[in-house]
């Protein structure tokens, strides 16, 4: 069953088209990877999903309903939560507020909003911490709390944005663990990394972008040995050996 | 345990003040400190735990103020009845308010809110139709003890502080600190961010009109350059909201009692025993004090307590 269907999507800022009609499906239960060099237009489709940016053309439908014209708040109310790159914690809140402000979503009374964020913190490893202010965690720590508040909105859709950058190699396992319990729990998820390992690791079907457009769709190691990513990435004289 | 017990001496405390001090003089600083707990609690939402600081709560007062002095002397409407009116058309301001100014972020909301201000004042300033203009609207007191006003005033304060306590524990509380610490985050969270800062700003607006109401009964005369004031009423609830404690509940509440017994000590030279002159520094004498708060105390004086006990305690010690 398609989930998530990104059709024909331009996204435009004057004269530059960042994303240039990036068309791919999310297939429901599966980890969609999604990569391309700095600057092809990842976050970008990202921020167009979730409506961050209003779309030039193309459309977006989820579980089968166009949502190109939706507000942010109402795309995450219909089950597609995100976390961002550059992570935007509520800094003067404990751990615990950040999460349980999430989970209002869902729920509406105090004690069911704690409880959910009771739950989602054990999930993520991050009970520990509940009490600390957010702006206290280390880097790690801190995708692991945008990965929880998104949970914590009980998504069927998580959009992950490079949480696992700037992690070192244990966060790295731990990172990739917890990805993978997400997925066992039911949910889908369309993920941005540069890391290959953490990539290819986990990834089903990988869509591969360079300045806005597709430049391969498939299983990882297809992908990994098309000639036109490694071209990407590496430039033309290793795409012919 | 020990909050309650603090808060229910401090309850008592209010309540017999004016039984036992009967002097009119400090009866009516005390009402007026009650009145400004409210404004600097309702500016405190919006601005602290919002994150929307507005420089234009005047413009909540005035409409209140007007509201309730225009019922009375146009259409006779006892002037209880116009504090809620006061407070219901300062919420209709305020929605209008929030439809214009929430477009913008940060400074610009602030500096769009400070034009709104001076818009409101320039409206009740000319049309004299309705406001009196600069003649301003009088009528007379419901009572003359300060005793009822007092009751009144102490009501709404504790009324108000409860009311943003209760607000502040909700699922309102939560969203209304989210928005201020990262708006993107909280829409992406699923957090209507428009409709969150507008219900933050309806119950703002809707205390301070209330407030405004209250003084347009108590002091029987309000004119555009009192209520609508920038200095006096806009930029004196930031004060009041700096000075005792931005994002606290009890803050504006200490902020009030210090900024209008320092705004009175000064107004009246020391109470006569200082020379005359120095009535005309009270505007100086602010200025000083947030340059103060800002460089020692930059959570206010119930954000900072901590500190405050701390030094306090440390100078007792060396001496």
């Amino acid at each position: 069953m398609k989930l998530l269907e990104v059709k024909n999507l331009t996204k435009a800022f004057g004269g530059l088209k960042a994303v240039n009609n990036v068309s791919f499906t999310v297939e429901k239960g599966e980890i969609l990877g999604l990569i391309g060099p700095n600057g092809s237009g990842k976050t970008t489709t990202f921020n167009c999903i979730n409506q961050f940016y209003p779309i030039t053309s193309g459309d977006i439908l989820f579980k089968g309903k166009s949502i190109s014209a939706l507000k942010t708040y109402e795309i995450c109310k219909l089950g597609i939560g995100r976390t961002f790159q550059v992570v935007k914690p509520l800094a003067r809140m404990t751990v615990l507020e950040n999460v349980t402000a999430s989970a209002f979503c869902r729920v509406s009374s105090i004690k069911g909003a704690k409880e959910v964020a009771s739950e989602v913190l054990q999930f993520c490893n991050l009970w520990k911490d509940k009490d600390k202010l957010a702006k206290s965690l280390p880097i790690g720590g801190r995708k692991r709390l945008e990965i929880a508040r998104a949970l914590a909105t009980r998504p069927d859709l998580l959009l992950l944005d490079e949480t696992a950058a700037g992690l070192n190699p244990s966060e790295l396992d731990e990172a990739i663990d917890l990805i993978i319990k997400m997925r066992e729990s039911g949910i889908t998820i369309l993920i941005v990394e540069h890391i290959m390992k953490v990539i290819m690791t986990i990834s089903d079907r990988i869509h591969a972008i360079n300045f806005g457009q597709t430049i391969a769709e498939g299983t990882p190691k297809q992908v990994a040995n098309n000639p036109a990513v490694i071209e990407a990435y590496l430039g033309e004289e290793y795409a012919q050996g | 345990m020990k909050k309650n017990v603090i808060l229910a001496i401090l309850g008592i405390v209010f309540l017999v003040f004016p039984l036992v001090i009967k002097s009119d003089y400090y009866q009516h600083l005390i009402i007026i400190a009650l009145m400004w707990v409210v404004i600097g609690s309702s500016w405190n939402l919006l601005a602290g735990y919002t994150g929307q600081v507005s420089f234009g709560h005047a413009i909540f007062f005035g409409i209140g103020a007007y509201t309730a002095g225009i019922l009375f002397s146009k259409f006779g409407i006892s002037p209880w009845w116009g504090m809620l009116a006061g407070g219901i058309a300062s919420m209709l301001i305020g929605l209008f308010v929030g439809w214009v100014c929430f477009r913008l972020r940060g400074p610009y909301f602030a500096l769009a809110t400070l034009a709104g201000g001076e818009i409101f004042r320039l409206i009740a300033t000319n049309w004299e139709s309705l406001t009196e203009g600069m003649v301003g609207i009088l009528i007379i007191p419901s009572f003359e003890s300060k005793l009822p006003y007092y009751y009144i005033a102490l009501l709404l304060a504790a009324g108000c502080i409860f009311a943003i306590h209760v607000i502040m524990q909700s699922k309102w509380g939560y969203y209304f600190v989210s928005i201020r610490e990262n708006q993107d985050a909280a829409e992406s969270l699923g957090i209507n961010t428009t409709l969150y800062k507008n219900v933050s700003l309806l119950v703002s607006s809707l205390f301070t009109g209330m407030a405004g109401a209250f003084y347009m009964n108590y002091m029987g005369f309000i004119d555009p350059q009192v209520v609508f004031s920038l200095h006096y009423i806009s930029i004196m609830a930031i004060l009041v909201g700096i000075v005792g404690g931005v994002a606290t509940i009890m803050g504006p509440g200490v902020g009030a009692f210090v900024m209008v017994g320092v705004q009175e000590t000064f107004r009246s030279a020391f109470f006569g025993m200082a020379p005359q002159w120095i009535s005309e520094a009270h505007a100086l004498v602010f200025g000083l004090l947030v340059i103060f708060v800002i460089m020692f105390l930059a959570n206010g004086i119930v954000g900072d307590w901590g500190k405050i006990k701390r030094n306090v305690f440390r100078i007792k010690a060396s001496s």
